[in-house]
């Protein structure tokens, strides 16, 4: 028994108990640096033994091209959006996450649901429905949000490219003609929001202001120990590969 | 039912709509049942009478089409990812064109609405009360038509005409069959099965899809003039 479960109805065809890997979740704003420490997270399970898979958003073969055509666009409503941002999400979660975890692996989300949930609420996106929308995902084995003060926030965005991102600014929500006075609202937002799913979902905090190597010494405790819990100890991961597709309904 | 998806099921159904000026009209049915061609009849009886009326189809939003059609071709959909993109195709005409259609006070005649969703989509497995959550932005439609015919005279119709069935539509995703007709048949019988509930469920007006084009015609324009106040939907200053 793996313990898997998910937040509510479970995706058709996906039995739980077969998914033998951990899914490890890291949340958090853009250059909180959650791609450096993701990198790093990576290599260093790599180099233990455990198989690593990753998903971001979108990345799927599905919807991912198309998704961010829209993006650039900015022509859909944000319910239209959401959903669409759903269909990538699950694309990638029925497609290569639920094969990586029968397979025994260990998975590194770089965001999940609670930033495609955070994002939407922002827009006026009503969370009950965001949170039914998301019944069929997998609860992770551990998410982890990167937290950073809005003034590091700015420092970190302006060091790695000397200018604001037109959605991490919020300007699709007309909340300033001013981009900057509009991202330090928008990301005051974005927190608050997130504060409510970190008590909603048990997110564990990571204080992201310090150096990467402090962060990544954090990260590794934490995320040792979880995979050490799920699969056991390193260089023994299980080699039980999930056995036969799980059977369709109707079938 | 457990209690969690009872719970889902109240809430999307007790989600607070604004009231609009225009009025929604829908039709569903099986593959075959002659419901589009309904609908068109209706449409032009609407536009003759000079009432404001908007039609809207199925599937047939320009964003996601390219991206429904790779997914089909590719076979590359899941139920829910088949579920999910059908409900984005939806939401964006619903937000951008029924719902300020429908505001502005037209009478918008839909071909296929939720209800195609919740018959197929539960037929491939995905949970009634997920998708009845997905969808619970939606207006409910003031009328919805369902034209019921006899299974095998709908399979008739679509197997003599077409014999070229695609994957999805022929259910093939389900793996019931690995003959395409065979699994046609058991797919249309399902999703028959699922609008015979969701008729009582969601108060649908039957018409018997046996009966000639033209008195179905009949029956579908009284019951819209008496449901319908059409006077109020004339446009301004006449057509």
């Amino acid at each position: 028994m793996s313990g898997k479960r998910f937040f509510g109805t479970p995706l058709p065809g996906v039995s739980a108990d077969r998914l033998l890997g951990a899914l490890i979740v890291i949340e958090g704003p853009d250059s909180s640096g959650r791609s450096t420490q993701i990198g790093l997270l990576g290599q260093w399970l790599e180099q233990q033994g455990y198989a690593v898979a990753q998903m971001g958003l979108r990345r799927s073969q599905l919807v991912g091209a198309e998704l961010e055509a829209a993006k650039q666009g900015n022509v859909l409503s944000p319910r239209t959006m959401a959903l669409f941002y759903a269909t990538d999400f699950f694309d990638q979660l029925e497609n290569r996450i639920v094969p990586a975890l029968r397979a025994g692996s260990v998975v590194l989300a770089d965001r999940y649901i609670f930033t495609l949930i955070a994002r939407a609420a922002i827009r006026g996106v009503d969370h009950e429905w965001l949170e039914a929308l998301y019944s069929k995902a997998l609860v992770p084995d551990a998410t982890y949000f990167l937290s950073v003060t809005s003034a590091g926030l700015v420092e970190r965005t302006f060091a790695a490219r000397a200018a604001l991102d037109y959605w991490e600014s919020g300007m699709d929500l007309g909340l300033s003609r001013d981009w900057f006075d509009s991202f330090l609202v928008y990301q005051r937002r974005l927190r608050a929001e997130y504060r409510r799913l970190e008590s909603r979902f048990g997110l564990e905090r990571v204080n992201a202001g310090r150096s990467i190597r402090a962060v990544q010494h954090d990260l590794r405790t934490r995320v040792g120990a979880v995979v050490e819990r799920t699969l056991g100890p390193a260089n023994g991961p299980g080699d039980d590969n999930g056995g036969a597709e799980a059977e369709r309904p109707g079938a | 039912m457990t209690a969690e998806t009872a719970t889902l099921v109240r809430r999307a159904h007790a989600v607070a709509h604004p009231p609009v000026a225009g009025r929604l009209v829908a039709v569903e049915g099986l593959d075959g049942s002659g419901k589009s061609t309904q609908i068109h009849l209706l449409h032009q009886w609407l536009l003759g009478l000079g009432c404001k009326v908007f039609f809207s189809e199925w599937n047939s939003s320009l964003l996601v089409k390219e991206a429904t059609k790779k997914g089909k071709k590719r076979q590359l959909l899941t139920p829910t990812t088949f579920s999910l993109i059908h409900a984005t195709d939806f939401a964006d005409r619903y937000e951008r064109q029924i719902l300020p259609m429908l505001k502005a006070g037209y009478v918008v005649l839909c071909d296929r609405y939720s209800f195609t969703a919740f018959a197929r989509d539960r037929v491939r497995g995905c949970d009634g009360a997920w998708l009845r959550s997905l969808y619970g932005f939606a207006l409910r439609p003031d009328i919805t038509f369902y034209f019921r015919l006899p299974l095998e005279t709908a399979l008739g119709r679509i197997l003599d005409g077409r014999p070229q069935l695609k994957y999805f539509e022929a259910g093939m995703d389900l793996g019931l069959s690995a003959d395409l007709q065979q699994s046609f048949r058991m797919f249309q019988r399902a999703v028959m099965e699922q609008y015979e509930q969701l008729a009582g469920e969601f108060g649908f007006v039957t018409i018997d899809a046996t009966r000639a084009i033209h008195e179905q015609q009949e029956l579908v324009r009284a019951i819209v003039a008496e449901r319908l106040d059409l006077a109020h939907f004339h446009h301004q200053g006449g057509a």
